[in-house]
C-alpha cells in the first residue's frame, strides 16, 4: 500500500493531503505518526490535487512527517455472534481484556437505507413495566423512541429499567441489547455496567464505550458501529435488538466541531445545516424487515441544553424519531420517579401496538381521557396559585385532584417495579373513576360499562 | 412550450475532478443545466446544477462513497423526466421515480446504488380503447383513447408539447406502453406513454378561480377553514402536533379522484404505515381500496438528499398529468421543510452565498413556483381538472417566524396552524382555531348555501364568534376564576366547550368519526346552537347558569360522533334537551 508524506495542513480533526493518486470518497485512511501509532480517519472531500481526511482520534502527534495510507475501502466493522457479552471501545476495539473479535462478516458502517417497501409495519407491543410508557406512550418493536432529558435527571435509570424489564408478552424469541456510550463519564458508564452485571444482562449485550476523555471525533463512528452490530444481530441472526445510544447531545457536539473545522456555513446555533440528514442516517436504522425475524428498536438518550426542547438537537431528533419520552425536572423535584412528563411525551407508533389483539380494547381511550384530565388539571394549578382553591368550581377541583393523583399513583413507581399492562390500565380506570362519569367524554359507554370500577359487572350500584 | 432534444454534437463524456458528498465536479464536459448524467464507473444518476468555467457541478441521487477523481461522467442529454402512462397508480416510488418494489427485487431490502428502474411497467399489456377515429384532428393534450388502469379510467393523451395533426391510423386492443397505438398524418407515432421533465410545469389552456371545496370529512377543515379544489394549503406545526396524521387523513378521505402523497425526507416506518394501511382502506365513494387512486412517493430522511430535492417535482408532475385527463387531484407533501433543507444542503456544498438561516436565496422563488403549479384549470383537451396542494411545514422549535414557514404562508391561501399545546391535551386534530385561516370562505360561500344549507354560513360565523369570545373570556378566567364571570358568559364558556369537544375534536382512529360528511357536520353544529338558544331563553326566564350547565340531556351529544346512523339518536337528544329546559323554565 502506498504511503504519502504530503500533508499540507492540519486543522482540528482535519488533515489535508496533497498530490495523491485518485482517492475514493469516504475511504478509510490510516495515518502513521513518527512513533508508529496508527490513527484512523475517513475521506471527507477528494479531488485530483487535494484530499481532506477527518481523523477519528486526536491529531496529536500527526505532522508533516506522518505517513498517510489510503486503504481503498470504506470503514467496515467486523461482526460476529461472539460479540455478545463483550465491551468495546468507541472505535470498536475490545477493551475488556478479552481476545480480538473473530469476524464472521465485515460490514460497511454507514449502513444503507432500508427500502420503505421492504419494511414491515411495527405493531408488537413491548411491555416496559413503566406505566407512563406502556399506558400513555407505548413502545413497539422496531420503533425509535428517544428520551429527552437534561443534566442531573435520572434518564440513565429509566433507560436501564426499560432495558431490564422490556418484554413482548408471550414471546420467547432471542433478544439482545446494544449499548453505545458517547462522551459519558466513567462514573455513568460504571453505573450502566454494574446494572448490566447485576441483572445478568451483560451476557446478551454488546457495549461500546466512548468516554468523556476519549477523542470527541470518535463519537461520530460509535453509534454507526453499534447500529451495524445491531443490524447484524437482528437481520442476519434473527434477534430482537434494543439499542441504547447515550448521549446524542455529545454526538451532535462532535458533529459541530467537525463542521467548524471545515469552515462550513453553520445552520442554527452553529450546528451544521446537514445535521437533520446526519441524525436521520442514525435514527432511521431501526425497524423490521418483511420476511426477516429480528428487529431493531432504538432508545437514544439526549440531554437538552438548558432544558430547552426547541434546541436544535432535541428539535431535529423529534422530527425524525417516532415520538419522545420527556423527563421533567419539576416532577423530579417533587420526588417522583420516573419523572416522565406525559404531556409533551408522545409515541407515534402507539396506535399500531395497542387495542384489541395487542393490549386491551380500552387502551387508546383510557389513555386519551387521562391525558385530557391531567392536562386540564395541570393548567388549573396555575390558576390556584392566583385565586386559591376555594374560587374553583366543583368540576375544576376534581380535575386538580385528579392531576395530583395521576402523578402520585400513575407516574410514580419503583425502580424495580414491573407493572403489567393490565395493572397499568386498571390503575388508569381507578383514577378516572374519581371523576364524574359524564366527564369521560372520550370513552364510549360500552367501554365504561365494561371497565369502569363503578359500573362493571360485580360492582355495587350506587 | 416545447422541450427540445438536446444538441447531439456536444461532448458527452467527461472526467470527475472532485467528490464532496452528494456534490461532484466534472471537467472536460459539455452539458446543459439540469441534464441528467451518469457518474463514475457505477453510473450513478445525477443532475447538472451549476456550470462554472471549465467545471460542471453535478448533484448525485445516490451515495457517492468510493467514487474517485478520474472516473468517467456521461451526459444522457436529457432532462430529469418522469414516465407518464398507465401503471402509475398504486405504485410507490423513490424521489426519482424508481418503483421501490422493483428495487427490492433488484437489490434486496436495503437501498444500494447504481440500479436504474423504469417508472412504468414496460412488459404489462393494457387494453386500449380508442376515442378518436381516422381523419379526426388532434392537438397537443387531446385525449385519443382510454385504458382501465384501476377503477380509474386512464386517459391517453397526445403529449402537450406536440402540435398534433390529423389521425392517420389508430388501433384498438392490448398493448404495452411502448407499442405505437396511433399514427398522425405527418408520421408522428404515439404510444400510451409520455415523458415529461419534472421541473417544467405541464401547460394548460386556462387557470380558473376555484369555487368548490375539497371535502375532507374533517370537521374543522370543511366546516371552519375549507380549502377549494385547486387551492393551496399549508400545515405548519412543531413535531408531535399531528401533521402527519392530518396529512394522512386528507389523503384517505379527501374527495379528490387521485391522490399523490409525497413522503419527503420523513420517517421510514411512517411510509410503511401508509403502505400497509391504504390498500386495506376503502374509498367511501367508490367502495374500492384507496390505493387504487393513489401514487406514493417515498424518499425517507436517510435516502440520498438530492433525490429528496427531486421528489417534490416528481410528485407534482404526476399530479399534473392526471389533472390533464380531467381529474381532481390532491397532492400532499410531507414535509416541504425537508425539501427546503435538501436545497440548503446542496446549496452549501456549492458554496453559494446563503440567505436567511443558511437557506439559499432562491428558497422563496422555488416554493412559490411549486405552489403555483396547483390550480383549477381548463385542460388543453378542453375539460376541467384540478391539483390541490397541501404542504406540511416543520418549523424548527415550532417557531413560525423561520424562513420556510414564512415564505410558504405568503403563497398559500389556507393555513391550518397545528398547536403542540392542543395535542398535549389530546385535542385532535390539533389545529388551532384562532390562528388558522382560509381565504376561500368568500368564494365557497355559494356552494355551502346551495349544497349544505342556507343556514350554514351563519352557523359557521356564530361558532367562530363563540370561540373567539371564549378566548377573551379565558384570559379573565385565568385571573379571577370562572365563578366571577357574568351569568351569560358562563354559558358562553360552556357552549364554546361543546363546540371544541363535540365539533372540533375528531377521532381519526374511530371507525365512524374518522370521516364526517357536511350534512352531519351541519346537524352537529345545529344541535349545539339549539343548546345555546335554549340556554339563552332559559336564562331570560330566570334559570341559573349552574342549572343550565348541569343539565343532563346535552351530555349525550358527544356520542353522536361515534354513531353511523346518528339521526334518530340526535332527534331524541334534541327532544330531551327541549323537555329538560321546559322543566327548568317551569321551575324557575
Amino acid at each position: 500500500m502506498k504511503e504519502y508524506r504530503t500533508i499540507s495542513k492540519i486543522a482540528g480533526p482535519l488533515v489535508f493531503v496533497e498530490k495523491t493518486e485518485p482517492i475514493g470518497y469516504g475511504e478509510l485512511v490510516n495515518i502513521v505518526t513518527f512513533d508508529g501509532t496508527i490513527k484512523r480517519g475517513q475521506v471527507l472531500d477528494t479531488s485530483d490535487n487535494l484530499v481532506v481526511v477527518q481523523v477519528f482520534e486526536t491529531t496529536a502527534g500527526i505532522g508533516r512527517d506522518s505517513g498517510v495510507r489510503f486503504t481503498g475501502e470504506t470503514i467496515k466493522m467486523p461482526v460476529g455472534k461472539e460479540m455478545l457479552g463483550r465491551i468495546l471501545s468507541g472505535g470498536g476495539k475490545p477493551i475488556d481484556g478479552g481476545p480480538e473479535i473473530v469476524p464472521e462478516k465485515r460490514l460497511d458502517i454507514t449502513g444503507a437505507a432500508i427500502n420503505p417497501y421492504a419494511r414491515a409495519s411495527p405493531n408488537e407491543f413491548i411491555q416496559t413495566g413503566i406505566s407512563t410508557i406502556d399506558g400513555t406512550n407505548t413502545l413497539v418493536r422496531g420503533q425509535k423512541l428517544p428520551i429527552f432529558s437534561a443534566a442531573g435527571l435520572p434518564h440513565n435509570n429509566i433507560a436501564l429499567q426499560i432495558a431490564r424489564q422490556s418484554k413482548v408478552i408471550g414471546s420467547t424469541e432471542p433478544f439482545a441489547v446494544v449499548f453505545a456510550a458517547m462522551g459519558i463519564t466513567k462514573e455513568e458508564a460504571n453505573h450502566f455496567m454494574k446494572d448490566f452485571e447485576r441483572t445478568g444482562a451483560l451476557e446478551r449485550a454488546v457495549v461500546f464505550l466512548n468516554l468523556a476523555d476519549d477523542p470527541a471525533v470518535e463519537r461520530i463512528i460509535t453509534p454507526r458501529l453499534a447500529l451495524t452490530t445491531a443490524e447484524y444481530l437482528a437481520f442476519e441472526l434473527g434477534m430482537h435488538v434494543l439499542v441504547i445510544l447515550t448521549d446524542m447531545t455529545n454526538y451532535c457536539e462532535a458533529l459541530r466541531q467537525i463542521g467548524a473545522a471545515r469552515e462550513e456555513v453553520p445552520g442554527r446555533r452553529g450546528y451544521p445545516g446537514y445535521m437533520y440528514t446526519d441524525l436521520a442516517s442514525i435514527y432511521e436504522r431501526a425497524g423490521i424487515i418483511k420476511g426477516l425475524k429480528g428487529s431493531v428498536t432504538q432508545i437514544p438518550i439526549l440531554t437538552m441544553p438548558g432544558d430547552d426542547i426547541t434546541h436544535p438537537i432535541p428539535d431535529l431528533t423529534g422530527y425524525i424519531t417516532e415520538g419522545q419520552i420527556v423527563v421533567s425536572r419539576e416532577l423530579h423535584r417533587k420526588g417522583i420517579y420516573p419523572p416522565i412528563n406525559v404531556l409533551p411525551s408522545l409515541s407515534r407508533l402507539m396506535n399500531l401496538g395497542i387495542g384489541k389483539g395487542h393490549t386491551r380494547e380500552d387502551h387508546k381511550k383510557v389513555s386519551d381521557q387521562m391525558y385530557a384530565g391531567y392536562a386540564e388539571g395541570n393548567d388549573l394549578r396555575g390558576l390556584v396559585a392566583i385565586v386559591g382553591k376555594d374560587a374553583l368550581s366543583e368540576r375544576d377541583r376534581m380535575l386538580l385532584e385528579f392531576a395530583d393523583l395521576f402523578e402520585q399513583r400513575f407516574v410514580k413507581q419503583g425502580y424495580d417495579e414491573d407493572r403489567t399492562i393490565v395493572d397499568t390500565l386498571d390503575l388508569g380506570w381507578d383514577l378516572l373513576s374519581t371523576l364524574p362519569v359524564e366527564q369521560l367524554t372520550r370513552i364510549d359507554r360500552d367501554l365504561i360499562s365494561k371497565y369502569h370500577p363503578k359500573f362493571k359487572a360485580g360492582a355495587t350500584k350506587e | 412550450m416545447e422541450v427540445k432534444e438536446k444538441d447531439s454534437k456536444i461532448d458527452k463524456l467527461g472526467v470527475l475532478k472532485r467528490i464532496s458528498g452528494p456534490v461532484v465536479t466534472a471537467v472536460n464536459f459539455d452539458a446543459h443545466m439540469y441534464d441528467v448524467v451518469k457518474v463514475g464507473n457505477e453510473a450513478l444518476m445525477g443532475e447538472v446544477i451549476k456550470i462554472q468555467g471549465e467545471e460542471t457541478i453535478i448533484q448525485v441521487y445516490e451515495d457517492t462513497s468510493g467514487i474517485r477523481p478520474g472516473e468517467p461522467v456521461v451526459n444522457t442529454g436529457l432532462s430529469l423526466a418522469v414516465e407518464l402512462g398507465p401503471g402509475l397508480l398504486t405504485n410507490i416510488y423513490d424521489g426519482i421515480q424508481r418503483p421501490l418494489s422493483v428495487l427490492v427485487d433488484k437489490m434486496g431490502n436495503f437501498i444500494e446504488r447504481g440500479v436504474s428502474a423504469p417508472g412504468l411497467p414496460h412488459d404489462k399489456k393494457w387494453e386500449f380503447k380508442p376515442l378518436v377515429k381516422e381523419g379526426d384532428k388532434v392537438i397537443g393534450g387531446s385525449i385519443i383513447g382510454e385504458v382501465q388502469e384501476t377503477n380509474i379510467v386512464h386517459k391517453v393523451m397526445v403529449p402537450p408539447n406536440q402540435k398534433g395533426g390529423t389521425v392517420k391510423s389508430i388501433k384498438s386492443g392490448s398493448f404495452t406502453v411502448d407499442d405505437v397505438v396511433c399514427v398522425l398524418e405527418d408520421g408522428t407515432s404515439l404510444t400510451m406513454m409520455q415523458r415529461w421533465p419534472v421541473r417544467v410545469p405541464r401547460p394548460v389552456k386556462e387557470k380558473l378561480n376555484p369555487e368548490i371545496p375539497l371535502i375532507t370529512g374533517q370537521r374543522i377543515l370543511d366546516g371552519l377553514f375549507p380549502i377549494a379544489k385547486g387551492g393551496t394549503a399549508a400545515i405548519p406545526g412543531p413535531f408531535g402536533s399531528g401533521k402527519t396524521v392530518t396529512q394522512q387523513q386528507l389523503a384517505k378521505w379527501s374527495d379528490a379522484e387521485i391522490v399523490v402523497y409525497i413522503g419527503c425526507g420523513e420517517r421510514g416506518n411512517e411510509m410503511t404505515e401508509v403502505l400497509t394501511e391504504f390498500p386495506a382502506l376503502v374509498d367511501p365513494k367508490t367502495g374500492k381500496p384507496l390505493m387504487e387512486r393513489t401514487v406514493l412517493i417515498a424518499n425517507t430522511s436517510n435516502m440520498p438528499v438530492a433525490a429528496r430535492e427531486a421528489s417534490v417535482y416528481t410528485g407534482i408532475t404526476i399530479a399534473e398529468y392526471y389533472r390533464d385527463m380531467g381529474y381532481d387531484v390532491s397532492l400532499m407533501a410531507d414535509s416541504t421543510s425537508r425539501w427546503a433543507e435538501a436545497m440548503r444542503e446542496i446549496s452549501s456544498r456549492l458554496e453559494e452565498m446563503p440567505g436567511e438561516e443558511g437557506y439559499p436565496a432562491y428558497l422563496a422563488a422555488r416554493l412559490s413556483e411549486f405552489y403555483e403549479r396547483a390550480g383549477l384549470v381548463i385542460t388543453l383537451a378542453g375539460g376541467n381538472g384540478s391539483v390541490s396542494v397541501i404542504g406540511a411545514v416543520s418549523p424548527p422549535g415550532g417557531d413560525f417566524s423561520e424562513p420556510v414557514t414564512q415564505n410558504t404562508l405568503r403563497i398559500v391561501k389556507v393555513f391550518w396552524a397545528l398547536d403542540a399545546k392542543l395535542s398535549q391535551r389530546r385535542h385532535f386534530p390539533a389545529i388551532n382555531w384562532l390562528n388558522s385561516d382560509s381565504l376561500y370562505l368568500d368564494t365557497l360561500h355559494d356552494w355551502y348555501d346551495r349544497e349544505v344549507s342556507p343556514e350554514w354560513n351563519t352557523l359557521r360565523s356564530w361558532a367562530m364568534e363563540v370561540l373567539q369570545k371564549e378566548a377573551e373570556l379565558q384570559e379573565i378566567v385565568q385571573l379571577v376564576g370562572s365563578d366571577a364571570l357574568p351569568e351569560t358568559e358562563q354559558i358562553t364558556i360552556e357552549v364554546a366547550r361543546m363546540i371544541r369537544e363535540i365539533f372540533l375534536q375528531q377521532n381519526a382512529y374511530d371507525e365512524v368519526d374518522t370521516f364526517c360528511d357536511m350534512k352531519k357536520q351541519y346537524d352537529i353544529m345545529k344541535s349545539i346552537k339549539l343548546f345555546a338558544d335554549l340556554s339563552a331563553t332559559a336564562q331570560a326566564a330566570g334559570v341559573t347558569p349552574s342549572q343550565i350547565i348541569g343539565s343532563k340531556a346535552k351530555n349525550e351529544l358527544p356520542q353522536i360522533k361515534f354513531i353511523k346512523d346518528y339521526k334518530p339518536e340526535l332527534e331524541k337528544i334534541a327532544k330531551e334537551m327541549d323537555e329538560e329546559f321546559n322543566a327548568l323554565r317551569a321551575a324557575a
